[in-house]
């Protein structure tokens, strides 16, 4: 139900990173466009 | 307990903590540049949200910061800390002091050998006789000051009025833009306030330092080498160390703990006797979270500039040491979950010394206030690298799940430091670690700060650094 979906995937270095995230959606089929980690502080 | 490993110990002879309180440069700051930018209507709001100096005195966090409260304390004072202020609280501190604005830009002007920075005389003439400074500042009238602003030159300001200003050290190179060097002068001088208020604490001359590591935030160079660095021979010279050269440890937010390590190195191996580690404040997160404070309708509490000293020497008997043996980092293949970070910069190199997880008295992580970072969504970021922690030492079996709000209360601690970057990593509570170990309140402490070097766009990964602190009782 996800394949083709399109999605953006932002991480925080505290929790999760984004690549971990990415990794996650791609293996439920969406199309992971831009990931990035972030740090709030 | 069982030592796996021969301790390597090095000395930690004194650290300074100062905070240089400067409300109107918050405008400057990264974030509330941009956006004062592009909606110049906020300057007012953000003036009407600055705190004034007895404000910043006595609040909780910055009392903490300069070593007059205990970060222990900070559990039984009521929230918000910011309306909560302390009775009777000083600038003066165990550690440090905060330092007014006044005081921030004679110390700005004394340092300054391009002529970037001017007062205007009277208005510096009426309050420098507080605050004389080493290097006679450069005056101007305000007629002149207010045509080089007119011509692109950053104003200073006290309060509402124009007082100074600060100029671009090159025409076209965006590496010396009067924004870049303010914040490089401002970590230099701040750095150089912590350094000397170490100095004087441990009754050292400013000849016997032979090694300035500075592990500030700012990239000082040029357009052909815009992180060319050496800040910290500027900060030696600006302090006097006369006989110290010395280099500046770059590692975002981790930079303080690799620079110790390194300093410490410097003593193990006989390169340098005595290692002073330094860093300045960061300019440009002033302000970094103003718009949530100001939707709070809170103070904008990220007014202050942060700055450190430790002097690091060969080990004493009986005296808190840094365990040199005990440095951990984070290694490339690790990967950058923060549970990974948590095996390699506590639980292997505990392991290495025949300990476990609680076998640890305290844990320092990043002590980023959390008043400043929860109302804008940020969270408690000490809170969720403890709860790490605690929830690594549920997995192997050393507490119950129903007890890591008890490891959390018992080895962590409330955060205090401003959102300064490298100054809440870890490396704030060195202070009152090497009083705890002193009164025997606490037999060790691991300190472990993060980087995040994702923000750079060179890699995806994080970074980190840890070290033991003990007493050196062999």
């Amino acid at each position: 139900m996800f394949k083709g979906k399109k999605i953006i995937a932002i991480g925080e270095r505290d929790g999760v990173p984004g690549p971990v995230i990415a990794e996650c959606l791609e293996g439920a089929g969406y199309e992971v466009v831009f990931q990035a980690t972030e740090c709030f502080v | 307990m069982e030592d796996g490993s021969k301790p390597v110990r090095i000395g930690i002879e004194g650290v300074s903590y100062s905070l240089a309180h400067v409300p109107d440069l918050v405008r400057y700051g990264s974030k509330p540049l941009r956006e004062l930018r592009a909606n110049p209507a906020l300057g007012e709001k953000l003036a009407n949200h600055l705190r004034d100096f007895n404000s910043a005195i006595a609040y909780a966090p910055h009392q903490v910061y300069i070593g007059n409260i205990p970060p222990e304390k900070l559990h039984e004072l009521p929230w918000p800390w910011y309306e909560k202020l302390i009775e009777g609280a000083t600038a003066a501190g165990r550690f440090g002091s905060l330092v007014d604005q006044n005081r921030f830009y004679t110390l700005l002007a004394g340092a300054d050998q391009f002529a970037l920075v001017s007062f205007e005389e009277r208005w510096f003439h009426d309050r420098a006789t507080k605050a004389s400074p080493r290097r006679a500042p450069r005056l101007r009238s305000l007629a002149e000051i207010q045509a080089l602003c007119a011509k692109g030159a950053l104003p200073l300001h006290s309060g509402a009025q124009l007082v100074g200003v600060f100029e671009a050290g090159h025409a076209e190179d965006a590496s010396l833009a009067a924004e870049v060097l303010l914040e490089n002068l401002a970590a230099k001088v701040t750095a150089s306030h912590a350094l000397r208020s170490a100095l004087d604490q441990v009754g050292l001359d400013s000849g016997e330092i032979d090694y300035v590591i500075s592990c500030s935030e700012e990239a000082v160079g040029d357009r052909y080498n815009r992180g060319g660095g050496n800040l910290a021979k500027a900060i030696a010279e600006d302090v006097g160390c006369g006989n110290a050269s010395g280099c500046d440890v770059k590692a975002f937010c981790a930079g303080p703990m690799y620079a110790m390590v390194q300093g410490a190195s410097l003593i193990q191996a006989g390169v340098a006797e005595k290692v002073a580690v330094v860093a300045g404040g960061s300019l440009a997160k002033l302000g970094m979270k103003f718009e949530s404070h100001l939707k709070n309708n809170m103070p904008v509490l990220e007014d202050v500039l942060g700055s450190f000293a430790v002097i690091l020497s060969s080990a004493t008997p009986n005296q808190p040491c840094m365990r040199l043996d005990s440095a951990a980092f984070h290694p490339v293949r690790a990967g950058a979950a923060p549970q990974a970070m948590a095996e390699y910069l506590a639980e292997k190199p505990l392991a290495r010394m025949g300990m476990k997880l609680t076998d640890v008295d305290r844990y320092a992580v990043e002590l980023h206030n959390p008043e400043i970072t929860v109302p804008s969504g940020s969270g408690d970021v000490p809170r969720t690298n403890y709860l790490t922690l605690a929830a690594l030492a549920v997995m192997r079996g050393l507490i119950e799940k129903k007890e890591m709000a008890d490891f959390v209360r018992a080895r962590g601690m409330l955060g205090y430091a401003p959102t300064q970057g490298h100054i809440p990593s870890a490396i704030v509570y060195l202070g009152h670690a090497l009083d705890a170990l002193r009164s025997s309140a606490i037999r060790n402490a691991l300190f472990i700060a993060k980087g995040s070097l994702f923000l750079g766009r060179m890699t995806q990964l994080s970074d980190g650094c840890s070290f033991l602190l003990d007493r050196n009782d062999c």
